[in-house]
Protein backbone atom coordinates (compact mmCIF):
# COMPACT_ATOMS: atom_id res chain seq x y z
CA UNK A 1 0.00 0.00 0.00
CA UNK A 2 2.58 2.24 1.43
CA UNK A 3 4.30 1.98 -2.82
CA UNK A 4 6.82 5.03 -3.72
CA UNK A 5 4.61 7.49 -5.90
CA UNK A 6 6.68 9.30 -8.47
CA UNK A 7 4.28 11.88 -8.56
CA UNK A 8 4.95 12.98 -4.80
CA UNK A 9 5.03 16.36 -3.64
CA UNK A 10 5.12 17.58 -0.21
CA UNK A 11 2.15 19.36 -1.20
CA UNK A 12 0.90 15.98 -0.32
CA UNK A 13 0.52 16.84 3.03
CA UNK A 14 -2.25 19.66 3.00
CA UNK A 15 -5.30 18.26 1.90
CA UNK A 16 -4.04 15.28 4.37
CA UNK A 17 -4.27 17.64 7.18
CA UNK A 18 -7.31 19.44 6.09
CA UNK A 19 -8.77 15.86 6.17
CA UNK A 20 -7.93 14.61 9.63
CA UNK A 21 -8.29 17.77 11.09
CA UNK A 22 -11.67 18.06 9.49
CA UNK A 23 -12.78 14.45 10.53
CA UNK A 24 -10.84 14.41 13.83
CA UNK A 25 -12.58 17.56 15.48
CA UNK A 26 -16.62 15.90 14.16
CA UNK A 27 -15.91 12.94 16.16
CA UNK A 28 -14.11 14.87 19.28
CA UNK A 29 -18.01 16.06 19.11
CA UNK A 30 -19.29 12.03 19.99
CA UNK A 31 -16.96 12.25 22.75
CA UNK A 32 -19.93 14.52 25.33
CA UNK A 33 -21.99 11.69 24.10
CA UNK A 34 -20.54 9.06 25.63
CA UNK A 35 -19.28 10.39 28.62
CA UNK A 36 -22.84 11.67 29.52
CA UNK A 37 -24.28 7.81 28.28
CA UNK A 38 -21.51 6.05 30.43
CA UNK A 39 -22.27 7.99 33.88
CA UNK A 40 -26.18 7.28 32.87
CA UNK A 41 -24.66 3.86 32.81
CA UNK A 42 -23.52 3.27 36.42
CA UNK A 43 -19.93 4.25 35.82
CA UNK A 44 -19.00 6.99 38.00
CA UNK A 45 -16.51 10.32 35.96
CA UNK A 46 -12.92 8.61 36.43
CA UNK A 47 -14.55 4.97 34.95
CA UNK A 48 -15.81 6.88 31.84
CA UNK A 49 -12.51 8.61 31.27
CA UNK A 50 -10.14 5.64 32.17
CA UNK A 51 -12.23 3.72 29.29
CA UNK A 52 -11.65 7.00 26.89
CA UNK A 53 -7.79 7.07 27.63
CA UNK A 54 -7.22 3.10 27.77
CA UNK A 55 -9.66 1.33 25.15
CA UNK A 56 -10.26 4.24 22.84
CA UNK A 57 -12.16 2.78 20.41
CA UNK A 58 -16.09 4.35 20.25
CA UNK A 59 -17.85 1.19 19.00
CA UNK A 60 -15.97 -0.99 22.01
CA UNK A 61 -16.48 2.03 24.70
CA UNK A 62 -20.39 2.07 24.07
CA UNK A 63 -20.78 -1.74 23.73
CA UNK A 64 -19.11 -2.15 27.30
CA UNK A 65 -21.28 0.77 28.93
CA UNK A 66 -24.79 -0.76 26.75
CA UNK A 67 -24.20 -4.42 28.28
CA UNK A 68 -23.19 -2.48 31.44
CA UNK A 69 -26.37 -0.41 32.08
CA UNK A 70 -28.89 -3.38 31.44
CA UNK A 71 -27.00 -6.18 33.11
CA UNK A 72 -24.62 -4.64 35.68
CA UNK A 73 -21.54 -6.13 36.86
CA UNK A 74 -22.86 -9.63 36.79
CA UNK A 75 -23.06 -8.97 32.44
CA UNK A 76 -19.10 -8.41 33.31
CA UNK A 77 -18.44 -11.21 31.19
CA UNK A 78 -20.57 -10.05 27.86
CA UNK A 79 -19.92 -6.71 28.45
CA UNK A 80 -16.25 -7.48 28.11
CA UNK A 81 -17.01 -10.20 25.11
CA UNK A 82 -19.00 -7.56 23.43
CA UNK A 83 -16.27 -4.77 23.73
CA UNK A 84 -13.71 -7.22 22.65
CA UNK A 85 -15.67 -8.34 19.32
CA UNK A 86 -16.15 -4.89 18.46
CA UNK A 87 -12.00 -4.40 18.47
CA UNK A 88 -12.10 -6.81 16.19
CA UNK A 89 -11.93 -5.24 13.23
CA UNK A 90 -9.31 -2.80 14.54
CA UNK A 91 -6.76 -5.61 14.21
CA UNK A 92 -7.75 -5.71 10.36
CA UNK A 93 -6.92 -1.69 10.51
CA UNK A 94 -3.47 -2.47 12.00
CA UNK A 95 -2.77 -4.47 9.47
CA UNK A 96 -3.01 -2.28 6.86
CA UNK A 97 -1.55 0.71 8.36
CA UNK A 98 1.57 -1.81 9.76
CA UNK A 99 3.49 -0.51 6.52
CA UNK A 100 2.36 2.89 6.85
CA UNK A 101 3.51 3.27 10.14
CA UNK A 102 6.68 1.62 10.21
CA UNK A 103 9.47 2.75 12.36
CA UNK A 104 10.82 1.78 15.89
CA UNK A 105 8.99 -0.45 18.21
CA UNK A 106 7.57 2.48 20.40
CA UNK A 107 6.11 4.37 17.34
CA UNK A 108 4.19 1.22 16.93
CA UNK A 109 2.79 1.01 20.20
CA UNK A 110 1.29 4.62 20.34
CA UNK A 111 0.68 4.34 16.70
CA UNK A 112 -1.23 0.75 17.82
CA UNK A 113 -3.45 2.74 20.52
CA UNK A 114 -4.28 4.99 17.82
CA UNK A 115 -5.49 2.80 15.34
CA UNK A 116 -9.09 3.15 15.04
CA UNK A 117 -11.86 3.55 12.27
CA UNK A 118 -11.01 7.30 11.62
CA UNK A 119 -7.61 7.11 11.68
CA UNK A 120 -7.34 4.41 8.93
CA UNK A 121 -10.02 5.98 6.62
CA UNK A 122 -8.39 9.26 6.95
CA UNK A 123 -4.53 7.89 5.74
CA UNK A 124 -5.53 5.34 3.59
CA UNK A 125 -7.60 7.85 1.46
CA UNK A 126 -4.95 9.62 0.56
CA UNK A 127 -2.47 9.23 -2.59
CA UNK A 128 1.01 9.68 -1.52
CA UNK A 129 2.58 7.66 1.28
CA UNK A 130 3.46 11.00 3.17
CA UNK A 131 0.34 12.14 2.97
CA UNK A 132 -0.64 8.77 4.37
CA UNK A 133 1.58 9.11 7.26
CA UNK A 134 0.24 12.49 8.03
CA UNK A 135 -3.03 11.60 7.97
CA UNK A 136 -2.67 8.99 10.46
CA UNK A 137 -0.86 10.40 13.06
CA UNK A 138 -2.50 13.93 12.68
CA UNK A 139 -6.32 12.25 12.55
CA UNK A 140 -5.36 10.15 15.69
CA UNK A 141 -3.94 12.98 17.90
CA UNK A 142 -6.57 14.84 17.38
CA UNK A 143 -9.43 12.20 17.96
CA UNK A 144 -7.21 10.93 20.79
CA UNK A 145 -7.07 14.70 22.19
CA UNK A 146 -10.70 15.70 21.61
CA UNK A 147 -12.21 12.59 22.25
CA UNK A 148 -10.78 12.33 25.90
CA UNK A 149 -11.28 16.23 26.55
CA UNK A 150 -14.81 15.49 25.67
CA UNK A 151 -15.38 12.70 27.43
CA UNK A 152 -14.99 14.10 30.57
CA UNK A 153 -16.86 17.40 29.30
CA UNK A 154 -20.12 14.58 28.91
CA UNK A 155 -19.03 12.38 32.24
CA UNK A 156 -19.93 15.82 34.10
CA UNK A 157 -22.56 17.19 32.30
CA UNK A 158 -24.29 13.55 32.77
CA UNK A 159 -23.39 13.76 36.62
CA UNK A 160 -25.63 16.74 36.64
CA UNK A 161 -28.37 14.63 35.09
CA UNK A 162 -30.08 12.68 37.75
CA UNK A 163 -32.69 10.80 35.96
CA UNK A 164 -31.60 9.02 32.69
CA UNK A 165 -35.12 8.06 31.41
CA UNK A 166 -36.59 12.04 32.42
CA UNK A 167 -34.20 13.38 30.15
CA UNK A 168 -34.34 10.41 27.39
CA UNK A 169 -30.78 9.24 27.41
CA UNK A 170 -31.85 5.63 27.65
CA UNK A 171 -33.00 6.77 23.88
CA UNK A 172 -30.18 8.92 23.25
CA UNK A 173 -28.02 5.21 23.84
CA UNK A 174 -30.12 3.46 21.25
CA UNK A 175 -29.37 6.11 18.56
CA UNK A 176 -26.03 6.10 18.93
CA UNK A 177 -25.41 2.74 18.13
CA UNK A 178 -27.45 3.38 15.22
CA UNK A 179 -25.25 6.42 14.27
CA UNK A 180 -22.62 3.72 14.54
CA UNK A 181 -24.14 1.16 12.35
CA UNK A 182 -25.46 3.37 10.11
CA UNK A 183 -22.12 4.20 7.35
CA UNK A 184 -21.95 0.32 7.58
CA UNK A 185 -24.96 -0.20 5.84
CA UNK A 186 -23.46 0.16 1.97
CA UNK A 187 -24.15 -3.07 0.34
CA UNK A 188 -26.73 -6.15 0.53
CA UNK A 189 -24.81 -8.53 2.84
CA UNK A 190 -23.90 -5.81 6.14
CA UNK A 191 -27.95 -4.80 5.14
CA UNK A 192 -28.83 -8.72 5.81
CA UNK A 193 -26.40 -9.38 8.90
CA UNK A 194 -27.89 -6.45 10.74
CA UNK A 195 -31.37 -6.99 10.42
CA UNK A 196 -31.22 -10.42 11.40
CA UNK A 197 -28.97 -10.02 14.12
CA UNK A 198 -31.03 -7.27 15.21
CA UNK A 199 -34.04 -9.87 15.26
CA UNK A 200 -31.80 -12.90 16.71
CA UNK A 201 -30.99 -10.31 19.96
CA UNK A 202 -34.85 -8.89 20.38
CA UNK A 203 -35.95 -12.73 20.10
CA UNK A 204 -33.50 -13.61 22.65
CA UNK A 205 -34.09 -10.95 25.37
CA UNK A 206 -36.45 -12.31 27.46
CA UNK A 207 -34.88 -15.80 27.39
CA UNK A 208 -31.62 -14.96 27.87
CA UNK A 209 -29.46 -12.75 30.50
CA UNK A 210 -28.58 -9.15 30.28
CA UNK A 211 -25.65 -8.90 27.18
CA UNK A 212 -25.88 -12.86 25.83
CA UNK A 213 -28.22 -11.76 23.14
CA UNK A 214 -25.95 -9.69 22.16
CA UNK A 215 -23.08 -12.24 21.65
CA UNK A 216 -25.96 -14.63 20.33
CA UNK A 217 -26.33 -12.21 17.27
CA UNK A 218 -22.72 -12.08 16.14
CA UNK A 219 -22.92 -15.73 15.24
CA UNK A 220 -25.03 -14.50 12.71
CA UNK A 221 -21.63 -12.42 11.23
CA UNK A 222 -19.68 -15.68 11.71
CA UNK A 223 -22.41 -17.65 9.81
CA UNK A 224 -22.63 -15.58 7.02
CA UNK A 225 -19.14 -14.44 6.90
CA UNK A 226 -17.61 -17.74 6.31
CA UNK A 227 -20.07 -18.82 4.20
CA UNK A 228 -20.55 -15.55 2.31
CA UNK A 229 -24.10 -15.21 2.11
CA UNK A 230 -25.42 -12.43 0.06
CA UNK A 231 -22.50 -11.47 -0.87
CA UNK A 232 -21.06 -10.12 -4.27
CA UNK A 233 -17.68 -11.61 -5.50
CA UNK A 234 -14.94 -13.04 -3.50
CA UNK A 235 -12.72 -9.85 -3.35
CA UNK B 1 -15.39 -8.86 39.89
CA UNK B 2 -15.97 -4.98 40.03
CA UNK B 3 -16.71 -2.14 37.03
CA UNK B 4 -12.97 -1.93 37.29
CA UNK B 5 -12.04 -5.31 36.54
CA UNK B 6 -14.63 -4.99 33.74
CA UNK B 7 -13.06 -1.56 32.08
CA UNK B 8 -9.46 -3.15 32.69
CA UNK B 9 -9.68 -6.19 31.19
CA UNK B 10 -11.77 -5.00 28.31
CA UNK B 11 -9.31 -2.14 27.40
CA UNK B 12 -6.27 -4.56 27.35
CA UNK B 13 -8.05 -7.10 25.56
CA UNK B 14 -8.92 -4.33 23.03
CA UNK B 15 -5.55 -3.28 23.38
CA UNK B 16 -4.37 -6.16 22.41
CA UNK B 17 -6.29 -6.30 19.15
CA UNK B 18 -5.07 -3.11 17.93
CA UNK B 19 -1.70 -4.24 18.38
CA UNK B 20 -1.85 -7.48 17.08
CA UNK B 21 -1.86 -6.34 13.41
CA UNK B 22 1.64 -4.95 13.92
CA UNK B 23 2.81 -7.77 15.41
CA UNK B 24 1.78 -10.28 12.82
CA UNK B 25 2.49 -11.52 8.74
CA UNK B 26 0.10 -9.02 7.28
CA UNK B 27 -1.21 -11.98 4.75
CA UNK B 28 -2.93 -13.53 7.49
CA UNK B 29 -6.07 -11.23 8.16
CA UNK B 30 -5.71 -10.09 4.88
CA UNK B 31 -7.73 -13.10 3.44
CA UNK B 32 -11.44 -12.26 2.37
CA UNK B 33 -12.96 -14.49 5.08
CA UNK B 34 -11.30 -13.38 8.12
CA UNK B 35 -11.76 -9.83 6.88
CA UNK B 36 -15.25 -10.44 5.62
CA UNK B 37 -15.70 -12.08 9.28
CA UNK B 38 -14.22 -9.27 11.47
CA UNK B 39 -16.32 -6.98 9.49
CA UNK B 40 -19.85 -8.54 9.50
CA UNK B 41 -19.09 -8.95 13.33
CA UNK B 42 -18.92 -5.16 13.84
CA UNK B 43 -22.08 -4.88 11.61
CA UNK B 44 -23.75 -7.66 13.62
CA UNK B 45 -23.09 -6.16 17.33
CA UNK B 46 -24.06 -2.78 16.15
CA UNK B 47 -27.33 -4.12 15.46
CA UNK B 48 -27.73 -5.68 18.24
CA UNK B 49 -27.01 -3.27 20.61
CA UNK B 50 -29.16 -1.07 18.61
CA UNK B 51 -31.85 -3.42 18.69
CA UNK B 52 -31.37 -4.38 22.87
CA UNK B 53 -30.83 -0.76 23.84
CA UNK B 54 -34.34 -0.04 22.20
CA UNK B 55 -36.43 -2.49 23.70
CA UNK B 56 -34.66 -4.32 26.79
CA UNK B 57 -35.95 -2.99 29.77
CA UNK B 58 -35.68 -5.11 33.26
CA UNK B 59 -34.76 -8.39 31.36
CA UNK B 60 -37.52 -8.22 28.93
CA UNK B 61 -39.21 -6.46 26.39
CA UNK B 62 -40.60 -3.00 26.31
CA UNK B 63 -42.13 -1.15 23.80
CA UNK B 64 -41.55 2.89 25.29
CA UNK B 65 -40.62 6.04 24.47
CA UNK B 66 -37.78 5.28 22.36
CA UNK B 67 -39.12 3.24 19.80
CA UNK B 68 -40.23 6.29 17.99
CA UNK B 69 -37.09 8.16 19.29
CA UNK B 70 -35.17 5.67 17.51
CA UNK B 71 -37.45 5.91 14.57
CA UNK B 72 -36.90 8.99 14.25
CA UNK B 73 -32.92 9.17 14.39
CA UNK B 74 -33.31 6.99 11.53
CA UNK B 75 -35.11 9.16 9.44
CA UNK B 76 -32.32 11.96 10.32
CA UNK B 77 -29.32 9.23 9.70
CA UNK B 78 -30.67 8.72 6.22
CA UNK B 79 -31.55 12.65 5.88
CA UNK B 80 -27.00 12.57 6.21
CA UNK B 81 -28.15 14.52 9.96
CA UNK B 82 -24.81 14.53 11.64
CA UNK B 83 -24.38 12.34 14.80
CA UNK B 84 -24.21 13.87 17.41
CA UNK B 85 -27.22 16.57 16.24
CA UNK B 86 -29.48 13.20 15.76
CA UNK B 87 -28.53 11.78 19.42
CA UNK B 88 -29.28 15.25 21.07
CA UNK B 89 -32.49 14.60 18.71
CA UNK B 90 -33.28 10.95 19.61
CA UNK B 91 -33.21 12.27 23.64
CA UNK B 92 -35.59 15.16 23.10
CA UNK B 93 -38.16 12.81 21.08
CA UNK B 94 -38.27 10.77 24.33
CA UNK B 95 -38.22 12.99 27.04
CA UNK B 96 -41.12 14.87 25.07
CA UNK B 97 -42.71 11.70 24.68
CA UNK B 98 -42.78 11.03 28.45
CA UNK B 99 -43.45 14.47 29.64
CA UNK B 100 -46.99 14.38 27.43
CA UNK B 101 -47.43 11.06 28.52
CA UNK B 102 -48.00 9.56 25.10
CA UNK B 103 -45.46 6.38 26.40
CA UNK B 104 -43.60 5.28 29.59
Amino acid sequence: MASSDPHSTPDATGPAVRAALGVGLAVSAYGVSFGALAVASGLDVWQACVLSLFMFSGGSQFALIGVLASGGVAAGPAAITSATLLGARNALYSMRMSPIVGGPWWKRLVAAQWTIDESTAVATAQPTPRGQQVGFWVTGAVIYVGWNLTTLLGALLGDLVGDVRQYGLDAAAAAAFLGLLWPRLTARQPIVVAVAAGVVATLLIPVLPPGIPVLAAALVAIVVGITNLFGQRAT
Amino acid sequence: MTVWHVILIASIAVFALKLAGYLVPAQLLERPTPARVANLLTVALLAALTATQTLERAGGLEVDARVPAVIVAAVLFWLRVPFIVVVIAAALVAALIRVLGWLP
